[in-house]
C-alpha cells in the first residue's frame, strides 16, 4: 500500500508545454504514472505525446477526471496555477517550482485552507509511491516498492536515502519531498498521520533541516499518535546561524531552528535519530 | 536580502510610516551642511547591514553642525566591529545625520512570517531598545502577538488590539493605528521578508517614530521590486559569494579547508555535516542546482579554488536525472582548465555512474573516487592530511 498517491491517480500537468514541464512529463510516463492531461492557457487544444492540452484546469478535470496535478510554472505565476487547481476540485496539487515569493505563499496557503486541498510543495521534488506512481522530478530507477515511507525537506538527500535503503534490499511506500520553503502544503505531521495510518507502512524515516520548528512539532506529534518505528535525520549540523543554506527555509534565525536542538527534541520523542547521513540506511534495517 | 537603515527609512516614507528627519553623507565635509539643515542636536548613525552599531560606537549625538563634521569623520572610515560582524567588523561608508529628539517611550515592532501558522505576525512589545530574542527568553509575557488574515489585511481594529495592549493613550496612541497600518502595507506591497522597528518612540513633542529600521526582502520577490534590487550593496556580502551569485550558484564562506561541490541545498548541508563528523572542517556550502552542467561545474571549481585555505575538494553529486558520465566530462574539463593541484575526491551516484567512474579513473588527472557518502568524506579528510 501507499499513501498519496497510486496507480488511481491520474495525473494532469501544468506548464506541460515548457521545456521542465515536458521532460518529467515524459520521465513520469515511462514510469507508469497515469498522466490524464495538460494544461498551458492559450496551448488548448494541442498535444504532447499525446496527452491532450486545454486551456483550464476546470476543463481538464472535465474531460479527463484528472485528480492530481503536478505544476512547472515559473514562480512569477505559479501562484496563481496553484489557487486554479484548487479552484477546479483537485485533490492533489504538486508544485515543483521553487523561488515564489512569501507574501504570494500566505495568500495561497489561506485560500487552500477553504477547499481542504492537499499541496505538496513549492521547491519540492514531488511524491512517489514506488512501482506505481511517480510525481516529481526525482530519478525513478533508484525507488524499489516496499514498506519504509519517507518524508522530507529536501531532494538530492532524499534520494541518498533512498539509494541506501534500495541497496540494502529495503523498499519504500511512498516518499514525499514536502519542500524547502517557510510556507508549504503539507508538513511532517499531515504525512505521518497518512503513514501512521497505511498499513503499507512498517516504518517511517524523517529527514529534516536547519530552520523553523516542524521537526519539533513533529516530534511531539510522533510521540502521541504514531507507534510506528521512526528514523530521522537533521540536515544543517554544522550550519552557521543568520545564513539561508540554500533553501528559503533553511536558516537558523533568533536561536531557533538549530538541528542540535531539533535532534535532542526528536531523540526525546522516541525518534531513532542518525548523526551520521551516511547512516540512514542501516538505522532503518536495524528498526524494521 | 538586507538593506540599510536610511533605506527602509525611505520605504518607510513612502507608505507615510514617520521617520525622523535625516540626511545620508558619504562624506564628512557634507555631514555639518546636513546637521544645519536639520537643526539643533543630531545623531550621526554609521550605515552598515549588521546589528549592534551602537554598543560598536558607531552611533553617536553631536552637538551642532561642527560637532557633527567631527563626528562624522571618526565613523566614515572606521571599521566597525559589533558583537553581530565579527571580529573582523565592517569598514563605513555612509553615515545618517538624523534629528535628535527627546525621548519618553521606547518600544518594539515588527512584522514578519511566521512559519508555524503560515500568516503575517505583528509582534510588539513595550520592552523596547533591546534584542526581542532577549526580551523572549525573559520575559515572554512582554510580547504581544497578533495574525494577520490575508484577505483583509491590518484593519484598525487589529491595530488598536496592538496599541491598546502597549498601553499607549492620547495623541500617540491615534498616531499608533496609522502606524500599523501603513507598516503592514509596506511590508506586503514591497515583499519584505521581515520589518522590525527597534525601538519605535514616543517622543515629548507628542510624535510616534521608527528610530530604526531593519528591513529584509524576499530574495524570492526581487524580479518584481526593480527599486529594492538597486538597494543591494555588495560591499556588504563577501567577494566570493559575490562571484557565486553572479553564476546562480549558492556559496557559503565557511572556516575550514575542504571545499564542497554538492548538488541540492539538503544534500549540501549534509555533506558538511558528514565531513565534520569525519574530523574534518568544511570551507563552504555549495550548491550547485539541479541542472548543473560542464559550464556550472567549471564555475564553481574556479570559485572554490580561489579560497587559498582551500586543501581539498569533495564533489558530491546525486546524479538522478542529471547522468554521471556527463558530470564526469564536466568534472575532467573542468579540472584540466584550471590545473587544479590539490586533491580531489568524487563521489557520484545515480544513472550511469560506473560509465562516469570510467571516465574519471581514465582521465590521467588524480582524482579520487569515493563510493558512499562515509567513504568519500573519509577520503578526502584523509587527503589533506
Amino acid at each position: 500500500m501507499s499513501i498519496l498517491v497510486d496507480e488511481n491517480t491520474r495525473l494532469l500537468v501544468q506548464g506541460i508545454t515548457g521545456r521542465e514541464g515536458m521532460f518529467h512529463t515524459e520521465q513520469a510516463v515511462k514510469y507508469g504514472t497515469k498522466v490524464a492531461a495538460g494544461v498551458t492557457p492559450g496551448k488548448g487544444g494541442q498535444s504532447v505525446m499525446n496527452i491532450p492540452v486545454f486551456n483550464t484546469v476546470k476543463d481538464a478535470v472535465k474531460k479527463t477526471k484528472a485528480n492530481a496535478t503536478m505544476i512547472f510554472v515559473p514562480p512569477a505565476f505559479a501562484p496563481d496555477a496553484i489557487l486554479e487547481a484548487a479552484d477546479a476540485g483537485i485533490e492533489l496539487i504538486v508544485c515543483i517550482t521553487e523561488g515564489i515569493p512569501i507574501c504570494d505563499m500566505v495568500e495561497v496557503y489561506r485560500y487552500l485552507k477553504n477547499p481542504g486541498t492537499k499541496m505538496i510543495g513549492p521547491n519540492c521534488p514531488g511524491v512517489i509511491s514506488p512501482g506505481k506512481c511517480k510525481i516529481g522530478i526525482m530519478p525513478g530507477h533508484i525507488h524499489k516498492k516496499g514498506s519504509v515511507g519517507i518524508i522530507s525537506r529536501s531532494g538530492t538527500l532524499t534520494y541518498e536515502t533512498v539509494s541506501q535503503l534500495t541497496a540494502l534490499g529495503i523498499g519504500q511506500s511512498t516518499c514525499v519531498g514536502i519542500g524547502g520553503d517557510p510556507i508549504i502544503g503539507m508538513r511532517f505531521i499531515d504525512v505521518l498521520e497518512l503513514f501512521q495510518k497505511d498499513r503499507g507502512t512498517k516504518a517511517i524515516c524523517m529527514i529534516g533541516e536547519i530552520g523553523g520548528s516542524a521537526e519539533e512539532e513533529a516530534a511531539h506529534y510522533i510521540k502521541k499518535h504514531v507507534t510506528k518505528p521512526v528514523i530521522g535525520f537533521i540536515a544543517g549540523q554544522t550550519a552557521p546561524p543568520g545564513r539561508r543554506m540554500g533553501h528559503a527555509g533553511a536558516i537558523i534565525s533568533g536561536g531557533q531552528g538549530a538541528a542540535g536542538d531539533k535532534m535532542a527534541v526528536m531523540k526525546k520523542c522516541g525518534i531513532k535519530v542518525c548523526k551520521s547521513p551516511a547512516d540512514l540506511g542501516q538505522t532503518v534495517a536495524k528498526n524494521l | 536580502m538586507k538593506i540599510h537603515e536610511y533605506q527602509g527609512k525611505e520605504l518607510l516614507a513612502k507608505y507615510n510610516v514617520p521617520v525622523p528627519r535625516g540626511i545620508l553623507v558619504n562624506d564628512k565635509s557634507e555631514a555639518a551642511g546636513a546637521a544645519r539643515k536639520i537643526g539643533g542636536n543630531v545623531v550621526v548613525k554609521a550605515q552598515i547591514h549588521a546589528g549592534g552599531r551602537g554598543k560598536g560606537g558607531g552611533v553617536k549625538l553631536a552637538r551642532g553642525a561642527e560637532d557633527a563634521e567631527r563626528i562624522a569623520g571618526e565613523i566614515l572610515g572606521m571599521t566597525l566591529v559589533t558583537p553581530q560582524t565579527g571580529p573582523e567588523g565592517r569598514l563605513v561608508k555612509k553615515v545618517l545625520i538624523e534629528e535628535g529628539m527627546v525621548i519618553v517611550k521606547e518600544l518594539y515592532m515588527s512584522v514578519l512570517i511566521d512559519r508555524q501558522t503560515s500568516q503575517v505576525m505583528i509582534m510588539a512589545s513595550e520592552a523596547g531598545g533591546m534584542e526581542i530574542e532577549e526580551v523572549a527568553a525573559k520575559s515572554p509575557e512582554k510580547i504581544i502577538k497578533e495574525y494577520v488574515d490575508p484577505v483583509i489585511g491590518v484593519k484598525p481594529f487589529l491595530a488598536r488590539k496592538i496599541a491598546f495592549a502597549l498601553n499607549l493613550e492620547g495623541e500617540v496612541f491615534k498616531q499608533a493605528i496609522p502606524f500599523i497600518t501603513n507598516l503592514y502595507e509596506c511590508f506586503k506591497r514591497e515583499d519584505c521578508s521581515m520589518a522590525e522597528i527597534n525601538p519605535l518612540v514616543a517622543t515629548n513633542d507628542g510624535r510616534l517614530l521608527a528610530l530604526d529600521a531593519k528591513i529584509a526582502i524576499d530574495d524570492n520577490a526581487l524580479y518584481r521590486q526593480k527599486k529594492s534590487f538597486e538597494y543591494r550593496d555588495l560591499d556588504e556580502e563577501d567577494p566570493m559569494e559575490v562571484e557565486a551569485s553572479k553564476f546562480k550558484l549558492n556559496y557559503i564562506k565557511m572556516d575550514g579547508n575542504i571545499g564542497c561541490m554538492v548538488n541540492g541545498a539538503g544534500l549540501a548541508m549534509a555533506t558538511m555535516d558528514i565531513i565534520k563528523h569525519s574530523g574534518g572542517e568544511p570551507a563552504n556550502f555549495l550548491d550547485v542546482g539541479g541542472g548543473a552542467n560542464e559550464e556550472t561545474i567549471e564555475n564553481a571549481f574556479r570559485i572554490l579554488l580561489s579560497d587559498p585555505r582551500v586543501k581539498a575538494v569533495l564533489i558530491h553529486i546525486f546524479g538522478g536525472i542529471l547522468r554521471c558520465d556527463i558530470l564526469a566530462n564536466g568534472v575532467v574539463a573542468a579540472a584540466r582548465k584550471l590545473h587544479v593541484s590539490v586533491p580531489v575526491v568524487v563521489r557520484m551516484e545515480g544513472t550511469n555512474m560506473e560509465e562516469g567512474h570510467k571516465i574519471l579513473n581514465e582521465s590521467g588527472l588524480n582524482f579520487i573516487v569515493a563510493n558512499g557518502m562515509k567513504d568519500a568524506a573519509r577520503k578526502v579528510v584523509k587527503a589533506i592530511q
